[in-house]
């Protein structure tokens, strides 16, 4: 709540242009640590503007939040003497590792398909495959393929109507989180339209990293491999010596 | 409690990670065998990625066969000179399993391999456990001793070798092979391989069950250590904390297991523990059979 009255007076101390967007993060650094099990991220803001506010058509805002690119591999089960093996295998060139769009109302309703195209909003145009082997004709199966997966993990959502507008002027919504989250910085956009046009748009960045012992293990892992792989057996070892030890104790 | 795992980049509970590592380590005190062929399916059905939980099952078998071996080295039960040619060949193989775990999983058949290994493996053993063990409750109440067989085709073969603690005369091609054959296994499967060494050991090698135990438990140290290393370099894919997690688990059922299986008589040990491997057998094999409920599955992109 403080917060919200931070940016109405924002919003009354500086000059605007046309409409404006005005916004806040309940955080913007998100922390893997050992207890880490998903979050939440309320994103609020305001529309800036100088002139009154356009009847019609109504202000809509759209939030994205994406995850960092990755390259992924769809492949497809097929039946192969009697048992199901991986058969054809589509290479998916850059697909965020998190999406979640959240609309004020039907996304097709906020969103013409022409600024959509331009904008890349909805989670297939936010997925980017070239080409697929010509040995296999039904591509675009492998996309939907990777959305419903993923859509099913929470990984990619659609929250369509979540995000509440009062007077055309302050809008907020809840953007949830994962366990499973990948690090990097988290691409946030929002939109505002009115007529499915885009008349504003705003980025920034949310910082996912993992912290503390987390962190540490995970670089340990890639940057000195070797060393990370002996300290591992190094651990398993001491744990059987001092379970044989504790257990001679025991029956002593 | 939810813990994030920093490797495997998922998050699970940590009590159902510490009971899983408990039951496993009760059944492996009970019946002598490591856990690994039980403990990695289970990983896959909550949820780690298979290449995660082999390369992690491989460190946490360095643990349970260490603490294991100490007590078979005060008993005079290892034989040192078997277990190090049993070692030599068991390294050459978990070099070539995990060249082969590459190559798969840059195929994206890595999945397929390790369920298949695990159903042919699990199966026969299982099921010649099952019969075996049938066949001793019979003669048990006949009361006449299994016979054992002293002279085979293993015994024609050249480079022979004395093993005193065995009390065996013979060529060291045969045990080369079986620890070769071992060493792919624990790449592959993320397993110590005891279930198909001690069988292999008995019955090809005719080593005397008593030091049989101790001797594959001392080299599949080495091995699984070695395994953890390359999938360690190789694929970054051992998780420490997870390890940790069923470490606790399973040495701490692994004491309650070791008691539970003194008041047990050995031929109802078997058998139980034959069908609990036919039990994720049959499991692994109906995943393969039934077309799944999803066709299409998502990895990291493959090739490099």
């Amino acid at each position: 709540m403080r917060a919200l009255a931070f940016v109405l007076t924002l919003l009354l101390a500086l000059p605007a242009a046309a409409e404006d967007i005005v916004l806040g993060l309940s955080k913007d650094t998100v922390s893997i640590n050992t207890s880490f099990d998903g979050s939440e991220i309320l994103v609020f803001g305001a529309v800036k503007r100088e002139a009154p506010i356009p009847d019609d058509p109504r202000l809509q805002v759209i939030v994205t939040v994406a995850g960092p690119h990755e390259t992924f591999t769809v492949r497809r089960k097929e039946k192969v003497l009697g048992i199901w093996v991986n058969t054809d295998a589509v290479e998916i060139d850059s697909a965020p590792s998190f999406y979640a769009v959240s609309t004020s109302t039907a996304l097709g309703l906020s969103l013409s398909d022409t600024e959509d195209l331009r904008h890349r909003v909805s989670i297939p145009r936010a997925i980017r495959s070239v080409g697929a082997p010509d040995t296999i004709e039904d591509a675009t199966r492998f996309t939907e393929a990777l959305i419903r997966i993923k859509s099913r993990s929470n990984q990619y959502q659609l929250n369509e109507g979540t995000v509440s507008v009062d007077e055309q002027t302050l809008f907020r919504t809840a953007i949830e989180l994962p366990a499973a989250l990948t690090e990097g910085d988290y691409q946030t956009r929002i939109f505002l339209t009115r007529g499915g046009e885009v008349i504003s748009k705003y980025e920034t960045s949310i910082y996912v990293r993992k912290v503390g012992l987390e962190r540490w293990l995970f670089k340990l892992s890639r940057e000195n491999a070797l060393l990370y792989g002996i300290m591992s057996i190094a651990i398993a070892i001491a744990a059987g010596w001092t379970a044989s030890a504790v257990f001679r104790i025991f029956r002593a | 409690m939810q813990i994030y795992l920093p490797i495997a980049e998922v998050s699970v509970n940590a009590f159902l990670l510490l009971g899983l590592g408990g039951i496993v380590g009760i059944l492996s005190g009970m019946f002598g065998v490591g856990g690994g062929f039980l403990m990695t399916p289970l990983l896959f059905f909550i949820g780690i990625p298979p290449a995660v939980a082999v390369a992690t099952e491989a460190n946490q078998i360095v643990a349970s066969s260490f603490s294991g071996v100490l007590a078979h080295l005060k008993r005079k039960t290892v034989d040192l000179r078997m277990g190090t040619v049993l070692l030599i060949g068991g390294l050459i193989g978990a070099a070539l399993g995990v060249v082969v775990f590459n190559y798969l999983k840059a195929l994206g058949q890595v999945d397929l391999l390790v369920k298949l290994c695990y159903v042919v493996f699990l199966g026969v053993i299982g099921g010649l456990m099952f019969i075996e063990s049938l066949n001793a409750i019979r003669k048990t109440k006949s009361g006449k001793p299994p016979a054992r067989k002293k002279h085979n085709w293993i015994h024609g073969l050249p480079f022979k070798m004395r093993f005193r603690v065995s009390g065996l005369y013979i060529s060291v091609i045969p045990p080369l092979l079986v620890g070769v054959s071992v060493g792919i296994l624990a790449a592959i499967m993320g397993v110590g391989g005891g279930f198909i060494m001690v069988p292999a050991m008995i019955y090809l090698l005719g080593m005397p069950t008593k030091v049989v135990v101790g001797t594959s438990l001392f080299q599949i140290i080495f091995v699984t250590a070695f395994t953890t290393l390359l999938h360690a370099t190789t694929n970054f894919t051992v998780d420490i904390v997870l390890a940790v997690l069923l470490l606790i688990g399973g040495v701490i059922g692994a004491q309650i297991g070791t008691r539970i299986g003194v008041k047990m008589k050995a031929e109802q040990l078997r058998i139980l523990l034959a069908i609990m491997v036919l039990a994720v057998c049959g499991k692994l094999a109906l995943d393969l059979l039934l077309m799944p409920s999803e066709l299409y599955s998502v990895g990291a992109a493959g090739g490099h």
